[in-house]
């Protein structure tokens, strides 16, 4: 065991992959040389030479274009979007591109290649650098997405996204990168599609996704000592969306509220609302509650950001009130 | 029109035998008797969609295809169908893609604009402008990486130079030496709006090659072996080394930009000058003028007749693809679900 970074997770999650395959081979903007705006790529240039680690132009179209070609030639490319937001310049490659490809081919052809990017707010950056999109992800038929929470969950799920042979987003909590956590030594590997329960209570389940998942346990702990037991689900992965361990859990409890970063509209809590409410309308004990960011772009200021943001205080005030139904 | 010599290497058309002259001739009747038969099906309401003829331009893909070797990749757009054929598919399985049957490329998935046989190195057809610029770049950075010596080549129409994707692929591939040749074949127009008026310069792609330390290459896309020479040096470059090539190839496109455009935007005397240039003709001429049998050519152009008839009694008897095939296939295990 040694503390770990959410930050040195990403690099240590690429380096364990490139390790075990040549035809990993990782790209992006500052990667390199520099190890990445947020020093998520330090030390891989050293370990891995020019060939393999490779810095880009300002070219979004360009660099996913070459992860997709490279995917579809035989090699197992990660790339790096500096920023989350920036995916809306070169959209068409993700959005009709590589999610479709292999389905328009009849399975011809296949894209095992890994796209990571710092997502979302907590530095204060303002509306363009700080959004969680990875509900626009989330809305493409054709990609995984999944949304590490912790350093462990960081290295194994890259891993996971790695072996995958299909195109699978990573989105990199930048509110978190210096949070620390135990990791243990050697291979860590995870799977794609699973849900984890992180804390059990009978009386509500609580669905977190991302840099929501410490609110929402500290929420679940507030709760607690108020005599409101939460069940605390880590969502871990929009696509494939693990149903069977969210709706074990909100069946169990008869409750759910989601806790989600995304801008309210669209947002994956709603997605799982309407799954709970159509599959186990019978398990309701009250009305499925989705705590998000409100419908806005995000204002830079400390103050304003951390209001529009789901707070613990939120989560706690929103999830008692929503209990006396 | 004026075409500045080939800065590459003069074409090396004395290295074409004349059996390789006489097959430059027949994929190209092969082409242009493919899209004809295409259109008529279109008419018959039996080719859905839309559809992207390429008649007229078809000494193109044929003398680029004639320059490449087996396991060479090809990227092209939605106006593809020839660059399929000229690498070895077969017609009947791209006309069944395209009347939509079980027995299409793609099993009626794909359509019209996004043909790939990746068996044949054709990685795609690609209806987004530009993107097969950017993805075809990743192709060819496979190559080199694994040190194949394959090289990959990416067709686009003049329109694609004013989006951005092109801009990018150049820089991208010039900086990574990439072994790939970038091919615009320049027939004149966007769908409906002449690309002179919508650029800033007289030639879209070859004004723009020294922007990205690229020479200007500009060749006559209605003559064959030009077409030719060309490819095989920039190709050979780019096997050897030597990185990315960026060749403009001027034609036009005889019908319509798709469907049943009629393509009366078009003044008559530039519509009659260009098909006073059709590439097919003139080289049959040409081939005759050297001493090619015209019975040769006759029975090529009969030879072609059968085999379309042939693809199209194929494809017609293909059944309609069966409902499973909806969901099959979007991730790479088969299957297409999202949710565990
Ligand atoms: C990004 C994008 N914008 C617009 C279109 C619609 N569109 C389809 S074909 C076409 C014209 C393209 O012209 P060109 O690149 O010269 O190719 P050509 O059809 O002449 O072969 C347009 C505008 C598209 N498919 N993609
Ligand atoms: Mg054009």
């Amino acid at each position: 065991m040694a503390l770990v970074t959410y930050r040195e997770a990403v690099a240590r999650g690429i380096a364990q992959e490139m390790r075990r395959d040549e035809s990993v081979v990782f790209l992006g903007e500052d990667v390199a040389a520099a190890g990445g705006v947020f020093k998520t790529t330090v030390g891989l240039l050293d370990e891995f030479g020019p060939k393999r680690v490779r810095d880009t132009p300002i070219s979004e179209q360009a660099i996913l274009g070459a992860t997709m070609g490279a995917a579809m030639a035989g090699l197992r490319p990660i790339a790096e979007i500096m920023f989350s937001d920036f995916y809306a310049v070169c959209w068409d490659l993700v959005a009709n591109e590589m999610s479709k490809s292999r389905y328009m081919a009849d399975g011809q052809v296949s894209f095992p290649l890994v796209i990571k990017s710092g997502n979302g707010a907590g530095l204060r950056f303002g509306a363009q650098h700080s959004q969680d999109i990875s509900n626009w992800a989330m809305a493409i038929p054709g990609l995984k997405v999944v949304c590490p929470s912790n350093p462990v969950d960081m290295i194994g799920l890259m891993a996971a996204a790695v072996r995958d042979n299909d195109p699978v987003l990573i989105f990199e909590a930048k509110g978190m990168y210096a949070e620390k956590a135990e990791v243990p030594n050697g291979e860590i590997v995870d799977s794609l599609g699973k849900a984890k329960i992180i804390r059990e209570g009978d009386d509500c389940t609580i669905a977190a996704l991302g840099m929501m998942v410490p609110r929402a346990m500290r929420a679940a702990e507030i709760l607690s000592s108020r005599g409101i037991e939460a069940t605390v689900v880590d969502v871990r992965s929009l696509v494939p969306l693990d149903v069977t361990t969210l709706m074990a859990a909100y069946s169990r409890t008869g409750r759910l509220f989601t806790v989600e970063e995304n801008p309210r509209l669209c947002g994956w809590g709603a997605e799982l609302v309407s799954i709970i409410v159509e599959e186990g309308f019978e398990y309701l004990d009250g009305p499925p509650v989705r705590i998000t960011t409100p419908h806005l772009p995000l204002p830079a200021a400390d103050n304003l950001e951390d209001l529009a943001l789901p707070s613990v205080e939120r989560i706690v005030s929103t999830i008692t009130e929503g209990m006396k139904y | 029109m004026t075409f500045t010599t080939d800065p590459l290497t003069n074409p090396p058309t004395d290295s074409l035998s004349t059996a390789d002259q006489i097959d430059l001739y027949r994929q190209m009747v092969r082409a242009r008797q493919f899209e004809k038969r295409c259109y008529d099906l279109f008419l018959q309401n039996l080719v859905k969609g839309t559809t992207h003829l390429y008649i007229g331009q078809e000494a193109i893909a044929t003398g680029v295809s004639a320059a490449m070797s087996e396991g060479d990749y090809t990227f092209v757009t939605y106006r593809g169908h020839a660059h399929l054929l000229v690498r070895g598919t077969p017609m009947g399985p791209i006309l069944a893609e395209m009347l939509g049957r079980s027995n299409g490329l793609m099993s009626g998935k794909g359509g019209s604009m996004h043909l790939i046989d990746a068996s044949r190195g054709v990685l795609g057809s690609y209806a987004i402008i530009g993107a097969q610029l950017v993805i075809a770049n990743g192709a060819a950075w496979a190559a080199q990486y694994k040190e194949t010596g394959q090289v990959t080549v990416c067709f686009f129409g003049d329109g694609a130079t004013n989006i951005g994707a092109f801009h990018e692929a150049m820089n991208f591939a010039v900086i990574w030496n990439l072994p790939i040749v970038f091919v615009c074949e320049n027939n004149q127009y966007m769908e409906y709006t002449p690309i002179r008026s919508v650029t800033a310069v007289d030639r879209p792609a070859a004004d723009r090659a020294g922007a990205y330390g690229l020479d200007p290459v500009v060749v006559d896309g209605n003559d064959v072996e030009a077409v030719y020479g060309t490819a095989a040096a920039a190709v050979h470059k780019a096997r050897t080394g030597g990185g990315p090539t960026l060749i403009e190839a001027l034609t036009y496109r005889h019908g319509g930009h798709s469907r049943a455009d009629p393509g009366k935007y078009r003044p008559d005397e530039e519509l009659q000058a260009w098909l006073a240039k059709d590439p097919i003709p003139n080289y049959r001429s040409a081939l005759i003028g050297r001493g090619v049998a015209e019975r040769d050519l006759d029975l090529i152009d009969a030879q072609t007749r059968h085999e379309v008839d042939e693809a199209t009694e194929m494809a017609k008897s293909g059944g309609l693809p069966a409902d499973e095939l909806l969901w099959t296939n979007l991730w790479s295990d088969g299957s297409s679900g999202w949710r565990t």
